[in-house]
């Protein structure tokens, strides 16, 4: 079978799936919402899959291994998870909203969302059926759909996922974290599809952490959109810790308003194969965005990190840190663009990618890409791969420290400016302990 | 202590090391003086067990064992210290814990119960006196944004806290005012005892004034082409180097 058949094959296959989805919808759905997804069918048709020369896919051939690895023959399912599933997973009882999305649908029995004031979740079907203002002004408004194909099929199938709204002037006090956990035997998809509007003022930490309770392989395909209002402080941080077996590909379209501040951390480390596209678009002036990233693989796994920061008005602050930890036979893939549009003048943007390869086999694909069309700006950008530092190894060596100790303190030091500012106690412990535990 | 016999070292293709001869006895103090490229940080660095230089002929007995067999752990274990000529600056990680962890790893090696949090801080309070080190550096990262003076105080904060038995001090006083000088200097000189030996590699005889050598040997073009006693550092200082050229020429 020749690439492209398989590609359309591929193509086919979703639009059957569609066709039985509008069918499962029953016509209960707002129009607006379906001519939202319809739309997003037919982008996906016309630009198809990304193929193995696809610039922005050249280093992840995500379709070929969808290819190779998936039938796509069902949805995934639901009601298998039970509440004592969820004793180890992760932050499930901290001191935190906490939502519970099984296989990419939220289990409002299990999630503790404590009712809190200006703070709305809810199950993203639920939403729709609602259809208010904030929803219906954001929902495939900002993410483009008609530029990547694993954001359109994600559209074309938004029903599940959830919606966050935090009223303007509300600090919510804890955490949201949202759990995604896959279950069930044999391969699964799903496409979770999340919409989070902070208004004016108000300050927020999401978190979202990604554990495999399944066997067999997963393909979560997720895209979530996030509006950042008026000077409203945003703290977002992912967590990527899933079986070899699960492909995952996140779409996050960030837009920011006026001096508003949003930090995003990205940490990964197990799966088959991750890809994150991160975009975050300063709308207005004195914008604040900071990137953080860490991955740490080991195995077969590959990681990719494409992030887009598109500074559109004056002003603006943009600052990047992606750092990799990469070893036996992985992979690491970083591709930063930042956009400094015309008017865009007094823009700072930085950003910075290193990654130590801890083995032969290990490989990274690093590419900065810096597009300026203003003339009064501040960029730059810097990447570097290589070993552990020879001198600092044995000057902690000459110290009497073992060279496995010494790696490892190096390793750890490494990482820690990615970290270190991470506020939330629970999340940086764990973190660490993933660290830890990928290093000693 | 230390013997050192026919030691040959290059790195890459230069041979810098042509045959050194040395034997250091507990309780002395040697001084290795010479020009610029003689091979003096070189020697410090294979003693430390530095892996960018390969020792191509001759051996070195420490404490009757084959010091070139350890790793630069174990020597460090079993009490060999290097202070740095150009100490590393190792962001991220911080003063305090890079000390607990050598210290517990050397204690390990002998045989000894780690220090818990209280005792280890006691330890270094009393240290820290003996180079009148200020005590915030510990919570900085490892050397990073040091002055010159601070990475050299460090470097025998280090050596007080390690407590080694053979300390080679590579270039200590260079990049440093007199008065750092002094407490460096009044640092090593507190650390002296009889069962312990002291190599001071330096430029100058500036240092030599403040820790007073029993020896003195003259390295040139990676041979020690001289020894004598403190007074021949003074004549060093006085005539420089070129007298030595100059006698060397002649016996060719």
């Amino acid at each position: 079978m020749s690439t492209k058949s398989a590609k359309a094959e591929l193509e086919n296959i979703f639009n059957t799936h569609f066709e039985d989805f509008e069918k499962s919808l029953n016509g209960l759905s707002e129009k607006s919402t379906h001519e939202i997804r319809k739309s997003a069918l037919d982008s996906l048709n016309h630009i198809g899959f990304p193929g193995n020369k696809h610039e922005e896919y050249k280093y992840t051939p995500l379709t070929r291994q969808l290819q190779k690895n998936f039938r796509f023959e069902r949805f995934a399912s639901t009601g298998k998870l039970k509440l004592e599933d969820l004793k180890d997973v992760p932050f499930y009882n901290e001191n935190a909203h906490i939502v519970v999305l099984e296989n990419g649908v939220v289990n409002t029995e299990l999630s503790k969302v404590n009712g809190a004031q200006g703070l709305g979740i809810m199950p993203l079907k639920e939403a729709f059926k609602q259809n208010n203002e904030a929803l219906a002004n954001n929902f495939g408004r900002h993410l483009f759909a008609e530029k990547d194909a694993f954001a359109a099929l994600n559209t074309a199938f938004a029903e599940n996922g959830a919606y966050i709204h935090i009223e303007r002037n509300t600090s919510v006090e804890k955490p949201i974290v949202l759990l995604y956990i896959t279950t069930g035997s044999g391969e699964l998809t799903y496409h979770p599809r999340n919409l989070i509007v902070a208004e004016e003022n108000c300050e927020v930490n999401v978190i979202e952490s990604f554990t495999s309770l399944n066997k067999g392989n997963a393909f979560i395909n997720q895209s979530s959109e996030i509006v950042v209002e008026k000077n409203a402080r945003f703290n977002y941080f992912k967590l990527q810790n899933e079986s070899e077996s699960t492909y995952h590909i996140d779409n996050t379209q960030v837009v920011q308003h006026r001096d508003s501040l949003f930090n995003a951390y990205t940490f990964t480390f197990d799966g088959a194969l991750i890809r994150n596209n991160l975009n975050i678009a300063l709308e207005e002036e004195h914008c604040e965005a900071h990137m953080y990233g860490l991955y740490l693989t080991h195995g077969k796994t590959h990681v990719d990190n494409h992030t887009v920061v598109d500074h559109k008005e004056p002003n603006s602050f943009s600052n990047e840190i992606y750092k990799g930890i990469v070893n036996d036979h992985s992979k690491g893939v970083f591709n930063g663009k930042i956009f400094v549009r015309q008017p865009a003048q007094k823009t700072n943007a930085f950003q910075s990618n290193k990654n130590i390869l801890l083995s032969d086999n290990a490989t990274v694909n690093t590419k900065p890409q810096l597009e300026i069309w203003a003339d009064d700006v501040k960029c730059s950008h810097g990447c570097t791969t290589g070993q552990l530092d020879e001198e600092s190894l044995f000057y902690l060596r000459s110290r009497g420290i073992s060279l496995q100790k010494a790696r490892n303190i190096l390793l750890h030091a490494f990482a820690s400016d990615v970290l270190e500012h991470v506020s939330i106690s629970f999340l940086k412990e764990h973190v660490e302990y993933l660290i830890h535990k990928e290093l000693d | 202590m230390l013997k050192i016999k026919n030691l040959h070292a290059r790195i890459e293709d230069k041979e810098i090391l042509k045959g050194i001869n040395l034997e250091v006895k507990p309780g002395e103090v040697h001084a290795i003086m010479g020009p610029n490229g003689s091979g003096k940080s070189t020697l410090a660095s294979v003693l430390a067990g530095r892996e960018d230089y390969e020792v191509t002929e001759g051996s070195v007995e420490y404490l009757g064992e084959d010091l070139l067999e350890k790793a630069p752990e174990d020597r460090a274990r079993s009490g060999v210290f290097l202070a740095f000529q150009y100490p590393v600056e190792i962001p991220g990680v911080s003063s305090t814990n890079f000390l607990k962890t050598a210290v517990n790893q050397v204690r390990e090696f002998r045989g000894e119960k780690p220090l818990d949090a209280v005792g280890f801080l006691q330890m270094i309070k009393e240290k820290m006196k003996l180079v009148d080190m200020d005590q915030s550096l510990l919570g900085r990262s490892l050397n990073e944004g040091f002055s010159g003076g601070e990475k050299k105080r460090n470097e025998i904060f280090q050596m007080a806290v390690l407590d080694p038995k053979l300390a080679i001090l590579d270039e200590t006083d260079s990049g440093l005012d007199i008065d750092a000088l002094k407490i460096v200097a009044d640092g090593v000189n507190k650390l002296k005892s009889p069962d312990k030996a002291t190599i001071v590699v330096t430029h100058y005889q500036r240092l030599l004034d403040y820790i007073v050598p029993d020896f003195v040997h003259v390295l040139y073009q990676g041979k020690i082409v001289k020894s004598g006693d403190k007074n021949l550092a003074l004549q060093l200082e006085e005539k420089g180097y070129d007298w030595i050229k100059e006698e060397l020429k002649a016996t060719v």
